[in-house]
């Protein structure tokens, strides 16, 4: 038998079956099943924690995933490690360490409880009113101070070994907790032939019935016939049963979101199996049944440990065979409470008193305390406790004063009632309304598919919730569309009726003066903090809670909301729902970040884009750049050389050999139909009906404001057929943008837009060797200035292989493009490099590709331009139709700062030091002693040595640029200035010449 | 107004702050006003309290449909940073940068304004260019802005993954050091306080339902669900509601409203020293006073009012932080929550007149506006009380877009807010 | 994440399919050159931005590839209806169909029943 604590034929776990844990570096001895928790409770472990803010010892409060204060770290291993793990829902496995979190040096002393001396200081919103002075002080001086006692747990520092799952699932009915109200809901779903899922956060169905004794359904124990139901469940075809499962948001379209914890409850992890799934669940009908959240009950110094829910004190009995004391004191508002007096009793514990702040608890209860021979104190509040670390009397007085009387006790089991869970209902949108008869928040109106049951419907009567739950699984299943099955009947009884409960402050709470009566546990949110709160001013639900943060630690006021509220309401003198209720938000429970990841990791993360001759590529040594989510291979570095001098080799040997380049990235869209000219028309600034088949232009794209899109060559194949080269970036948004305009304001045209980028292979060859290079692989096609000049396409075939082969630069070489299917790429560029490599001719990557064209002068999109350049400012009016009557951007062209004086403009500039490389991104200005803030003309947009030039070059946007040709400008860097002259953009072969070999 | 200051602390600490009243007053809205300003965030307060500081102008009422500081200025990252591309923006997120390094001190109420550093992630080259643009742009403005190696950049902030062999490298990052975070609600209680001792009326729970005028098309005042107002001159500084209000004048906006996502984590022992903004893999992550990482995610595709947004925004950004921070996996999603950001097409806000007299505009700030709280507030009331714009905000007027004079920081940087 | 049921494809998909395309019945001018600045501003940036029903254009990018249009309620994020691109608008009921609608969650604070 492990633990103390332990009650010899208490408990529904196996005792043979045990577990060995450590807590902070004490072995402890545990029963399969046991929460941490209950393993610790059996060893008569309270103390487990400490506070945010003062530091002060606290206990296990709960036995559920509302737990405030059992926050404890947890490990495998070293990179397995969870902080703030909740003690209550963590179940014991063999190996576990767990450790006490926010103390120093350990958890019984610790330095940090010197705050609780403070606390008349540390009032709430303190930190707004002080800590201003000096100016800077606030971050150099006290912010550091606070950041070091700041939070709870510490961050995992070791990549996480661990690996995550997720799925998308449709059903017709998602059953959201398994309790008595969620059991008989899809039993009822399921018998009608609906396709259910049901989830449940615990390790096993049953929900409230863990902690009960009493209940009979169907004839059987309570939990009995859980068990037994959910065993039926699961084995039916129809139904996915997930325990260790949390629906943790309700989002649009009854989209909810669930984890499944698959992992951290085994001792031995396969690794196979992910450590948490992410359901992503579409139901037709959501049923919830959620059932809800005992609070406790608030009066001065409420918060020892040893101090609990008097359910939870049930639970540990009646599930884990845990006493929690041994003598053990009841405070409550609740008939609930009575009968875990009633099972500890019975159980063999010492109960010295029930202390019921109500004048008349219901009568069945009162009458079996008396014959259990219980003393009840009713019209009694407790006032305070006793014990420094553990709880060791409580203080009683009659309500409205008189004597107090001191019981020693080990423990204390406090109820002010029940909240029901209405968290996933409001995060569905729906609206609460506010039962004042039972103090408690309800749903009212739906937003979305979904019904609520049982507890968290604020029906309370078994049978009723029974009754209710059937009725809503088979309505459910129905509205979803299932057919078949029979009708379900059940009937279930409690051991007693319930009544009673309270929200706010109880008598023992005090005058708001210096008691501490704890509201939010965890962030140390008392009564006091509400009422000052309200007297400062924080009239509205949301501003009590920012100035106080109450219900905004991690259990996000799953206990403290209701009590916070009450009291806000009784100082502002309004009624309850006059003052509202905070925001329920995703998620119900915290959900692990890799869990949200899952597979996102990596390569998953964002698949990096291939061309077809990347291994080559990569097999040459090639550096790679990202641009986009292509890989491009940027320059080929031989042994030894730096990139500079590779980019510089690969320069010279392009324009006096020739280079192979992979352009396969460039984005292609092929264009067909018989108004496929009429098209471009409309989406390119270029006329293209007088583009002969077998020729190539330049396009520019604008969008409709006139600024420039996108780029490209488009060479005609046919009358009726285009090949549209886009930029590497651009390819999805240019498809996307003509797609738009060739189905929503075009679509009388006959036109089919295919996104081709991937289905060719584009390899160019480039330099006065370029035909050669080619010229006896290629079949078909006459390679000859006259055949195929500059600027013009031909189909035939290359190494046998169908092609497009493209007669164009963008080197300001003679050039080619071979365009090949992708799975042929490799194999013709070996082919091609077999020919070109004995030549002298070596391969190029893109920032060869980029000093090249910027010799030239050509422009690319995305560099040069940004988004704010019109073709004029590219200095590419000439490719802008004067005749047209219509293009996207004709209009926005002609606005009046698109055509007003001086706009920046794309120029040429040169360094009057020609060995100075500009940086690109700087800035350039006329007066370079002008102080700060400076006027800016401009910035470079593109910069680079010029092997060929012998030079830097650099292109940049200046205001009115081209009239400052020969001007001398400035380039104030941090270090120095650089005087540059304006230039045109035209470095190398100005007459252009080279372009025909 | 009784002042804040650890003493006054330290008095109340030994009475039971039996003694703080309130931080501002509740009065019943007057019949008049000489300005009104709808919106009770951080702009619209921020506004108020600079008309009665800085062109005395007291008679002012700020009318709140719900609490103030409820709407964006309550669920942002609470980033500042000034280090953007153009003049016009450099010009008020400057000014405002320069009024928080003071605020706290100005309001006697600390806004906890922690410069700890603004730092974005360059990935690739593109990256390289568009943040030396800026760094070079912002230098020669007199801001402060500086490249960082990967390697200075992991050592500002240790927990970055400089690793060559990451999906997404780091191959620098752009630092602005008086860029860091404040403490929102601060800043809308801070401002709330001062204005309101200064005579200005913060009324909440104020819906505006109508904006009336003259025969000369001038405003006279506001429809409220608590009856008329009068007002010689209104004011709008309402984020995501500020078409709704203007079709009340017949004004259409170049604006739509979009929900912005943000979560933040459980608390944490502080091991995050700065900010952190990544724009190629869309995000940003800062480490909260309290311990929980703040962590901003993108807005949803479509135009909504919900203040809530879907699951798969908040997954993405998360994807982006964990292949950033591996060691976060095991970090846990506190909550998630959305405001609702009017975003306009160039991604730069809106301030000045509008075609009806006497009714002047604050807008279009979409995600940045948090950090421009003071600037804005401050040039707002200029605007107002001189029925002009201040220089500093001269170029953020409403018809750029028929000139098609935008001011397009996104088309020019890719960079987000 | 939305459930939005494509016209063309007449079924329900997830949001991940689509790509939202803005407001919809805007119709380019026909004379697009010769529209003055403020029809061009009208055009092309002013919107209707509507808390309510919003008329807007989806893509099925990840589908069937077209375009459709959609009436959503644009405080609820329910759709109303979806239509083929180039059918006239639905007439909508005068009333919502979701009284139950809230605006956001944060209207309950200090309004709840």
């Amino acid at each position: 038998m492990s633990g103390v604590n332990r009650i010899s034929g208490a408990g529904r776990l196996t005792p043979a079956r045990t577990a060995r844990f450590t807590f902070d570096g004490r072995t402890l001895t545990a029963l399969e099943g046991d929460t941490v928790a209950s393993a610790l409770l059996s060893h008569d472990i309270h103390l487990v924690g400490r506070s945010f803010k003062y530091h002060r010892p606290r206990g296990i409060l709960s036995a559920g995933a509302e737990e405030p204060n059992a926050l404890l770290d947890v490990s495998r291993d070293a990179a397995r490690r969870q902080p703030n793990v909740r003690a209550t829902v963590q179940e014991v496995f063999d190996g576990m360490k767990v450790a006490s979190q926010n103390r120093w040096p350990s958890l019984s002393f610790d330095v940090g409880s010197f705050n609780d001396f403070l606390s008349p200081f540390f009032a709430a919103g303190f930190y707004y009113k002080t800590f201003m002075w000096p100016k800077a002080a606030w971050h150099k001086l006290y912010e550091p101070f606070i950041r070091r006692a700041a939070g709870l747990g510490v961050t995992p520092t070791e990549p996480d070994p661990d690996h995550y799952a997720s799925r998308y699932v449709h059903c017709d009915v998602l059953v959201v907790g398994a309790g008595v109200a969620g059991l008989a809901a899809a039993l009822a779903a399921a018998k009608a032939g609906a396709k259910v899922i049901v989830c449940d956060e615990q390790g096993e169905v049953g929900g409230a019935l863990h902690h009960d004794i009493g209940t009979v359904i169907d004839g059987k124990p309570g939990y009995g016939w859980a068990q037994q139901t959910g065993k039926a469940l699961a084995a039916m075809d129809n139904v996915t049963l997930l325990t260790r499962t949390t629906a943790f948001g309700y989002y649009n379209h009854n989209f909810v979101a669930l984890v499944e914890r698959v992992t951290d409850h085994l001792a031995a992890v396969d690794e196979t199996l992910p450590r948490e799934r992410l359901w992503q669940v579409r139901a037709k009908k959501v049923i919830l049944a959620n059932g809800s959240i005992e609070r406790h009950m608030v009066f001065a110094n409420n918060d020892r440990p040893g101090i609990m829910l008097a359910s939870a004190g049930r639970t540990y009995l009646n599930h884990f065979g845990v006493a929690v004391g041994k003598r053990v004191g009841i405070y409550t508002a609740h008939d609930s409470a009575y009968e875990a007096a009633f099972d500890l009793k019975r159980a063999g514990v010492a109960v010295p008193v029930i202390v019921d702040c109500r004048q008349k608890p219901g009568e069945a209860v009162l009458e079996e305390a008396r014959n259990l021979g219980i003393e009840v104190l009713t019209g009694h509040s407790v006032v305070d406790t006793s014990g420094k670390l553990r709880v060791a009397s409580i203080s009683v007085a009659r309500n409205g004063g008189g004597g107090q009387r001191k019981i020693a006790v080990d423990a204390l089991l406090v109820s002010a009632g029940w909240t029901p869970s209405v968290h996933l209902f409001s995060q569905s949108r729906g609206k609460v309304k506010f039962d004042a008869a039972t103090e408690r928040f309800l749903p009212g109106i739906y937003a979305q598919e979904c019904l609520s049951v049982g507890a968290c419907n604020g029906t309370d009567d078994l049978q009723a919730t029974i009754d209710e739950a059937l009725a809503a699984g088979e309505l459910a299943a129905r509205a979803a569309g299932a057919k078949g099955g029979a009708q379900v009947a059940l009937n279930g009884r409690n051991a007693f009726e319930w009544t009673g409960g309270m929200i706010g402050a109880a008598e023992g709470a005090g005058a708001d003066k210096t008691v501490k009566a704890f509201i939010d546990f965890q962030h140390d949110v008392c009564a006091k903090d509400i009422r000052l709160a309200v007297r400062e001013g924080m009239h509205s639900i949301e501003h009590i809670k920012r100035f106080t943060t109450n219900g905004m630690a991690s259990d996000q006021g799953k206990l403290s909301n209701m009590h916070g509220l009450a009291i806000a309401a009784e100082a502002l003198g309004k009624e309850i729902p006059a003052v509202g209720l905070t925001t329920f938000r995703q998620p119900y429970t915290p959900v692990t970040f890799g869990t949200i990841v899952s597979h996102s990791r990596g390569s998953l993360f964002d698949p990096a884009r291939k061309t077809p001759m990347h291994a080559w590529e990569e097999a040459q040594g090639a550096e790679f750049e990202d641009v986009g989510n292509w890989k491009r291979a940027w320059f080929y570095p031989k042994a030894g050389e730096t990139m500079h001098e590779a980019v510089a080799r690969e320069c010279k040997t392009v324009r006096e050999v020739a280079g192979v380049f992979d352009a396969s990235t460039l984005g292609k869209i092929e264009v067909v139909g018989p108004d496929a000219a009429k098209f471009l028309n409309l989406m390119y600034t270029n006329a293209w009906d007088n583009l002969k088949p077998g020729r190539c232009r330049y396009g520019i794209m604008l969008r409709e404001d006139g600024f420039i899109y996108d780029d490209g060559v488009v060479g005609r194949l046919a009358e009726d057929r285009f090949h549209v080269t886009t930029t590497t970036g651009g390819a999805p948004r240019v498809l996307q943008h003509m797609e738009d305009y060739l189905q929503t304001e075009f679509p009388h045209l006959k036109v089919w837009l295919t996104s081709t980028t991937e289905q060719w292979a584009v390899i160019a060859v480039q330099g006065p060797k370029a035909r050669e290079i080619i010229a006896p692989l290629v079949e078909g096609i006459d390679l000859s200035n006259e055949a195929l000049p500059h600027m013009s396409v031909a189909e035939g075939r290359i190494c046998g292989v169908p092609a497009r082969l493209f007669r164009m630069s963008f080197t300001g070489e003679l050039g080619f493009e071979v365009n090949v299917p992708a799975d042929y790429g490799q194999a013709v560029w070996e082919a091609i490099w077999a020919r070109a490599e004995p030549m002298g001719a070596c391969a190029y990557g893109t920032e060869t590709m980029h000093v090249l064209r910027a010799e030239k002068g050509y422009i690319i999109v995305g560099q040069d331009t940004d988004g704010t350049v019109t073709p004029d400012d590219a200095g590419l009016s000439w490719a802008v139709s004067r005749k047209k009557p219509d293009f996207v951007g004709i209009r926005g062209l002609k606005r009046p700062d698109l055509v007003r004086d001086g706009r920046k403009q794309l120029v040429g500039l040169l360094t009057k030091d020609p060995k100075v490389v500009l940086e690109e991104g700087a800035q350039i200005v006329a007066d370079p002693n002008e102080p700060k803030p400076m006027t800016m003309l401009g910035h470079v947009t593109s910069a680079y040595w010029s092997p060929n030039c012998g030079r830097s070059i650099a292109m940049a946007l200046v205001a009115g640029g081209r009239a400052r040709l020969g001007q001398t400008l400035y380039v104030p860097m941090a270090d120095r200035t650089i005087a540059v002259e304006v230039s045109d953009m035209v470095f190398f072969d100005k007459e252009g010449g080279r372009l025909n070999g | 107004m009784r002042k804040y200051s650890v003493f006054a602390v330290a008095r109340e600490a030994m009475r039971g702050h039996k003694g703080w009243g309130p931080h501002w007053a509740s009065p019943e809205p007057r019949k008049q006003y000489d300005v009104i300003i709808i919106g009770g965030g951080g702009h619209g307060l921020g506004a108020a309290y600079y008309l009665a500081k800085e062109h005395g102008i007291t008679n002012v009422a700020v009318l709140e449909k719900g609490w103030i500081g409820g709407g964006n200025t309550g669920r942002n990252t609470t980033i500042i940073r000034s280090n953007y591309l153009y003049e016009e923006s450099m010009d008020i997120y400057e000014h405002s940068l320069k009024l928080w390094e003071n605020l706290s001190l100005d309001l006697n109420y600390n806004v906890m304004y922690s410069p700890r550093g603004v730092m974005m992630l360059s990935h690739n080259i593109h990256d390289q260019q568009s943040f030396k643009r800026h760094i070079n742009a912002n230098r020669l403005y007199g801001i402060d802005n500086e490249w960082l190696t990967p390697e200075q950049a992991k050592a500002y902030c240790p927990p970055l993954d400089i690793a060559k062999t990451a999906r997404y490298p780091i191959n620098g990052a752009a630092l602005q050091r008086r860029g860091g975070t404040a403490r929102h609600d601060a800043v809308a209680w801070g401002y709330a306080r001062a204005a309101s001792d200064r005579g200005v009326h913060i009324i909440q729970n104020t819906e505006v339902t109508g904006i009336r005028r003259d025969e000369t098309g001038r405003v006279t005042g506001v429809d409220t669900n608590r009856g008329f107002i009068g007002a010689k001159k209104i004011g709008i500084s309402a984020a995501g509601h500020t078409s709704t209000l203007m079709r009340m004048v017949d004004v259409r906006m170049p604006l739509q409203s979009q929900p912005l996502q943000a979560l933040v984590s459980e608390p944490l022992k502080p091991i995050f020293p700065c900010v952190v903004m990544s724009n190629s893999v869309h995000a940003y992550i800062s480490q909260s006073d309290k311990g929980e990482f703040v962590i901003g995610a993108g807005t949803d595709q479509y135009n909504s009012y919900s203040q809530t947004g879907g699951l798969q925004i908040i997954t993405h950004t998360l994807d982006a932080i964990c292949e950033l921070f591996p060691m976060f996996r095991r970090v846990k999603m506190m909550r998630q929550w959305g405001g609702i950001v009017d975003v306009t097409q160039d991604r730069s806000p809106i301030q000045g007149v509008t075609p009806v007299p006497g009714l002047y505009l604050n807008a279009g700030w979409g995600t940045g506006g948090f950090k421009a709280t003071p600037g804005s507030a401050n040039l707002f009331a200029h605007l107002i009380a001189r029925g002009e714009p201040h220089r500093l905000a001269a170029g953020l007027t409403l018809d750029r877009f028929r000139t098609g004079r935008l001011i397009d920081e996104a088309a020019a940087a890719a960079v987000a807010h | 994440m939305l459930l939005i049921y494509c016209p063309y494809c007449e079924e329900e998909r997830s949001e991940l399919e689509f790509r939202n395309g803005g407001d919809a019945h805007i119709a380019r001018p026909t004379n697009m050159a010769e529209i003055s600045d403020e029809e061009f501003e009208a055009y092309f940036f002013l919107r209707d931005n509507p808390k309510g029903v919003i008329f807007e254009r989806w893509r099925h990018i990840h589908g069937c590839g077209r375009f459709f249009n959609a009436a959503r309620d644009t405080v609820s994020d329910r759709f109303i209806a979806t239509y083929r691109a180039g059918e006239p608008k639905p007439v909508l009921d005068a009333e919502p169909k979701t009284p139950a609608t809230v605006e956001t969650y944060e209207a309950l604070e200090g309004a709840a029943q």
